[in-house]
């Protein structure tokens, strides 16, 4: 998130974020003439009581016909007030939620834009809260809050405005009565913003002792733990109520201060509004309007410690959206790209550097040119950048220093479609959508039918596992995929990118999780189908390597070595150790002697 | 679920009030109490601005003359009612919040401990996430009427004091009071009933997008990798579509019935004017009496609504209590009996004709029958889904048997005294689970094991290098909040926490999948010295070589048993198993030979 955005004024946020969704504006004028109108509705009352009081009553017997025609049109003005009320309601609400389901459409296809590097585990939560909290926050002080705000300030103006008609002394006494509460609002709103964080932070505490009792279940009943789990669970709970309580507390106490305040103002305004009557400043009907118009004031006064906080939440939830957007898409799509044509492809990295923001150098001046057609393994330890390579080719991320060309364009200045369209990945942890086996590798290729379907998991050597599967194409695979085994999550996760067709297949230990035995037979499917294109695997099990052209071994961010297995393996280096280690863990020591040796 | 205030869900949602009702008898009835005081001093409100009216405005008008005694009088009075009004509001909104949250927590207290007793597989059943909401927000809608239910009581005993008020006034003027206030209470009750389904429909939508962002964004790699942003962006914008709209209808019923709501006890007042005036004709009434009802009307408006947020809030809470409830009746904990475990050696642990089904129609092992001699460390072996963690499950009594028994020193696990297994048995399960805790918090787990005793169990796991170069050492927070530890290393501090109990049988479920294999050798040869029977189930050929047996199992049976290299003659699908990858090499080799041969033919 840019600091640009966390900097922004709330002011500031509020004219970006309605330019964000132009429906606000749509109508808004309209809106706001129906909401003074509405506001009307509330003085009818005082108006009416003052007019039968002085009028109606003034004479030794009260004027009927006066009294019912009055009474007459102010119902009628209530009525039209209420309608009023209704068409006011009915735009807002039109126009807020249109305004922010484009907001929420722009904000999540933002978030898509940003590299994965702004995507890791932990920011991804908060990202979908971008989309969702944040804009339902919105949304709510829009109708509540925001409204809220536009009919109390109209409430109270109109309000003042009668009064001041009726007597300037008895207005000033009532504004003198309600200003210090006003004045004292924002600091009741700060300290019951205060009381909320507190509960906000105890209830995750709470949910995150629970979430130990259930994730961690097992453990827990394996080394007999349940006291003490309870014990800690017991304190979270009781820390949470007790922070509620207090918040309850605050809010309690303040909230009746308004009415307080106000019967000091109506105390006021009956021994003041006397004394002006006996001079002549003020009739009865007057004075009794003003008992009436006091009460306008309680409800706006009551309300605004939860309208402020709402208003702040809302302005706070803008600003984060804003902050995601203004997060410059790191990896851009070029205008006017580069398409290129469909067949054999060339790739090459030249001096190609990376580093993180702020961090240390992942990849040093890495160069690489992979012909046409090639069977390519790439293997390393852990953090020796092999994943970084895969990312760079794949342009999930940029590089920081030097270029790669596909056929010799630059990677930067091919267009997104024409990229995905010829290199695709097959990710480690085989992510699935919650839908069926059939939908999840159609993704690959959204215009495929169920024969291209069935016909490329038989290609891939599938066929046996799809027709053990209880539906088929159609089974469904759960949440994340989790009805699958993790192993058959990556075989759905390969079918799906191979079934998209790509020029070059990249996969980054893609079938780590499956069996032995299946992972052989897929490996060998893999050698077929692959024939003409370029096929470069990241390694976890040195197999790979033995079965391709060449290996690339890296070590630090660097290339150390390429060649051939069988080269590599027999010259002192790190491929060679990698092989042995792997061959010690592969093979019972009954057996080892027989393979651990290359054959020539 | 309820999504309307049926008579059904209304009678059970009462149901439930009146068992927080019985739970908290005593904060319920001083909230009731402070809440009455409210509504009588609401009452009490408009009476002394009538009062104040009759006796103090109007006389001084007329007259021309007032006296301090009566402005002071009339001052106090409007001042006083008013203070015992706040003190009613205060009084009623603190104790129905603590009423509410004792409520929430014994829930949440309740519904935990039924976690910590209910059986493993009982947990199996439940996903993760029903199980969190169970305990967070459905403890919270369940008792979410408990808020305005003081409130509520206290409008019932306004409305009386006002009737008995209005009716001593003047019997013309209630009888428009007792027509205005049921239409309000009316027009309430089909507000919510109206409003009840949309905003359940909205509130459904909201999950529903923000299922949708959660997938997609987790799924962010492979939208990217195949170029998919666009397509997931139309299927969100179709869900926060639907959203939108499902709002804007909500925002319809409101838009109708709040200004409604609003205009009803306005026209109602409007009434008492007219009505007044002729009664005023009539001498019937006094101006102060007018001034008084229709104030009264202005002051009711408002807090009648109390009954309707009740009512709306019935059928969530119904909901979450029927959901919380279920947890609550679950049954089926582990029984235990009075047997202890006496011995000191590694134990003898024995599986006899064990048969267990998640499903009971598709049992994932049928009839299963080894033993693991004491001191001997036992492979399990077979293909994925073949039942290997079931057994680990077993052996550990996580779970109990369908049929058979499983005994550890020729006891039955169920017959022994609770804590006994726990006591001489560690199990590593294939998830690592770490708690939000010190390192040694998760080590001892609260079994207040010294400190030399917990290094020389993270020595045995090889974990005492990065622990020890951890900023603080033993004390730096890991897990879920804590240090960011690799896959490998969290594997370890779970094999040092079963390690540091020196468990005289150590079951590992593939506990060490993502060691190094150089690291995890090291820690198996270093068990091989420990005084323990070790179950372990595994892939890895070097670790399957440093078992003294071999179980090897096949869709749920025991397909064979021996030591590894008896395995290896007489079993093919063992052989297959393990050997796939040596194969692979030497089929490779061959056709590499073969196509050198080819090469040096057609040279």
């Amino acid at each position: 998130m840019s600091m640009q955005a966390l900097e922004r004024s709330a002011l500031e946020t509020v004219r970006q974020g309605i330019r964000l969704s132009p429906e606000f504006r749509k109508g808004l004028a309209g809106t706001l003439v129906l909401a003074a109108l509405a506001t009307v509705g509330k003085i009818i009352v005082p108006i009416a009581v003052q007019q039968v009081i002085d009028k109606g009553l003034q004479g030794p017997t009260p004027d009927l016909a006066f009294i019912r025609n009055a009474v007459l049109a102010c119902a009628v003005a209530v009525l039209l007030t209420a309608l009023a009320g209704y068409l006011m309601n009915v735009r807002l609400y039109r126009a807020t939620e249109s305004g922010l389901a484009t907001l929420r459409g722009k904000g999540f296809r933002h978030v898509h834009d940003l590299s994965v590097l702004t995507q890791n585990t932990e920011r991804r939560g908060a990202l979908v809260s971008r989309v969702t909290g944040d804009v339902d926050q919105i949304s709510t002080f829009m109708q509540w809050g925001g409204l809220m705000i536009i009919l109390a300030v109209g409430q109270l103006a109109i309000a003042t405005v009668l009064m001041a008609v009726y007597s300037w002394q008895l207005t000033l006494l009532v504004w003198l009565c309600f200003l210090p509460v006003m004045l004292a609002l924002p600091r009741f709103q700060r300290l019951v913003a205060r009381g909320y964080t507190v509960v906000r932070e105890r209830t995750g505490d709470v949910l995150a002792a629970v979430s130990e009792s259930v994730v961690g279940s097992a453990v827990i009943r394996a080394y007999g733990s349940e006291d003490r789990t309870a014990e800690r669970i017991d304190q979270a709970i009781d820390g949470q109520r007790r922070a509620q309580v207090r918040a309850q507390k605050i809010v309690g106490l303040t909230f009746p201060i308004s009415e307080l305040v106000a019967s000091i103002a109506l105390a006021a305004v009956v021994v003041a509004g006397v004394l002006l009557g006996l001079d002549g400043d003020i009739t009865a009907g007057e004075l009794i309007a003003f008992l009436f118009l006091i009460t306008l004031f309680i409800s706006p006064l009551q309300m605004g410690t939860e309208v402020l906080n709402e208003a702040q939440n809302a302005i706070a939830g803008w600003r984060r959206i804003l902050g995601v957007l203004d997060t410059p898409a790191d990896v851009a799509d070029p205008e006017d790209g580069v398409v290129l044509p469909r067949g054999p492809i060339a790739v090459a990295f030249e001096e190609v550097g990376f580093h993180y923001p702020e961090g240390p150098p992942v990849l040093h001046e890495v160069s690489a040119a992979i012909p046409p057609r090639s069977r390519i393994a790439v293997v390393g330890e852990t953090g020796s950048g092999k994943t970084t390579f895969a990312k760079l080719l794949t342009r999930l991320m940029d590089p920081t220093g030097g270029r790669i060309t596909v056929d010799g364009v630059d990677l930067r200045q091919v267009r997104f479609s024409s990229l995905r369209e010829r290199i695709v990945m097959v990710p480690q942890d085989g992510f699935l959508f919650d839908s069926t086996l059939a939908e999840n590798i159609r993704f690959g290729r959204p215009e495929a039918t169920d024969e291209e379907i069935t016909a490329a998991l038989g290609e891939l050597g599938l066929a046996d596992w799809l027709e053990g599967l209880p539906y088929g194409l159609r089974t469904p695979v759960g949440q994340r995929g989790e009805s699958l085994s993790a192993g058959e999550r990556q075989l759905v996760a390969l079918a799906r990118a191979y079934l998209a067709d790509p020029d070059l297949l990249l996969l980054d230990e893609a079938t780590s999780a499956v069996d032995p035995a299946t992972e052989v037979r897929l490996a060998r499917a893999l050698e077929g189908v692959t024939r003409g294109r370029t096929a470069i695997s990241i390694a976890h099990r040195l197999s790979t390597a033995e079965a391709a052209d060449e290996v690339i071994v890296f070590e630090h961010g660097r290339i150390v070595q390429r060649g051939p297995h069988a080269e590599l393996v027999a010259e002192p280096g790190v491929y060679a150790d990698l092989h042995a280690s792997w061959t010690t863990a592969t093979t019972s020591a009954t057996t080892s002697a027989s393979s651990a040796t290359p054959r020539p | 679920m309820p999504t309307k205030v049926s008579s059904a869900v209304m009678r059970q949602g009462f149901r439930v009030i009146g068992v927080a009702i019985k739970t908290e008898p005593r904060i319920f009835t001083v909230a009731v109490l402070a809440s009455a005081v409210y509504g009588v001093m609401t009452v009490a409100a408009a009476w002394a601005l009538g009062w104040a009216t009759e006796n103090v405005v109007l006389p001084a008008f007329r007259q021309g003359t007032t006296t301090g005694g009566a402005l002071t009088a009339a001052g106090l009075l409007i001042i006083g009612v008013a203070a015992l009004k706040a003190l009613g509001v205060m009084g009623r909104r603190i104790l129905a919040g603590i009423m509410q949250y004792r409520m929430q927590a014994h829930s949440r207290r309740a519904v935990t401990r039924q976690y910590l007793r209910l059986p493993i597989s009982w947990h199996h059943r439940h996903p993760t996430g029903q199980l969190l909401s169970n305990a967070s927000s459905d403890a919270e809608a369940a008792w979410g009427p408990l808020a305005p239910l003081p409130m509520a009581v206290g409008v019932i005993i306004m409305l009386l004091a006002a009737a008995v008020a209005i009716v001593v006034t003047d019997p013309m003027l209630a009888i428009v009071g007792f027509l205005i206030f049921p239409a309000i209470a009316l027009l309430n009750l089909v507000y919510q009933r109206r409003l009840s389904p949309l905003a359940t429909r909205a509130q459904e939508l909201r999950a529903s997008v923000s299922e949708v962002a959660h997938e997609s964004f987790d799924g962010a790699l492979v939208v990217k990798t195949l170029g998919r942003e666009e397509a997931e962006t139309v299927r969100f914008q179709a869900r926060a579509d639907e959203l939108r709209d499902a709002n804007i209808a909500v925002g319809r019923v409101r838009g109708l019935f709040d200004p409604l709501l609003e205009a009803l006890p306005t026209l109602g007042v409007l009434a008492v004017l007219l009505v007044g005036a002729m009664r005023l004709t009539s001498g019937q009434v006094t101006s102060g009496d007018l001034i008084q009802v229709a104030y009264l009307f202005t002051l009711l408006a408002f807090p009648i609504r109390a009954l309707g947020w009740v009512l709306a809030e019935l059928p969530r809470s119904v909901v979450g209590w029927t959901r919380v409830q279920e947890v609550l009746d679950a049954t089926g904990s582990l029984t235990y009996g009075a047997e202890r475990l006496t011995g000191q050696d590694p134990a003898r642990a024995e599986a006899r004709e064990v048969t267990y089904g998640y499903d009971p129609e598709l049992p994932v092992l049928r009839g299963v029958t080894f033993t693991a001699e004491p001191g001997r460390t036992v492979a399990v072996v077979g293909p994925t889904g073949s039942g290997k963690s079931t057994l680990t499950q077993l052996l550990g009594r996580l779970i109990d048997p369908d049929a058979g028994a499983v005994l550890v020193d020729g006891v039955d696990l169920r017959e022994l005294a609770r804590g006994e297994v726990s006591g001489s048995v560690a199990l590593v399960p294939q998830a690592t689970f770490l708690f939000d805790d010190s390192v040694r918090g998760n080590i001892t787990l609260g079994a207040g094991l010294p400190d030399e005793q917990v290094w020389a169990a993270l020595r045995l796991a090889q974990a005492d290098g990065f622990i020890s170069a951890l900023p603080e050492a033993l004390d730096t927070r890991v897990g879920e909040r804590g240090a960011t530890l690799s896959g490998g290393q969290r594997q370890r501090l779970a094999l040092a926490r079963a390690l540091a109990r020196r468990p005289r049988l150590l079951i590992l479920d593939d506990a060490t999948s993502s060691v190094d294999p150089q690291v995890e050798k090291r820690i198996l040869v270093g068990l091989r010295d420990q005084p323990a029977t070790v179950i372990v189930v595994a892939y890895r050929m070097a670790t399957i070589a440093l078992a003294d047996e071999v179980v090897y199992l096949e869709q749920g049976v025991v397909a064979d048993q021996g030591t590894h290299e008896q395995l290896l003659r007489r079993c093919a699908g063992y052989r297959d198993l393990v050997t796939a990858y040596e194969r692979e090499e030497t089929e490779r080799a061959e056709l590499a030979e073969l196509d050198e041969i080819e090469d040096e033919v057609v040279a």
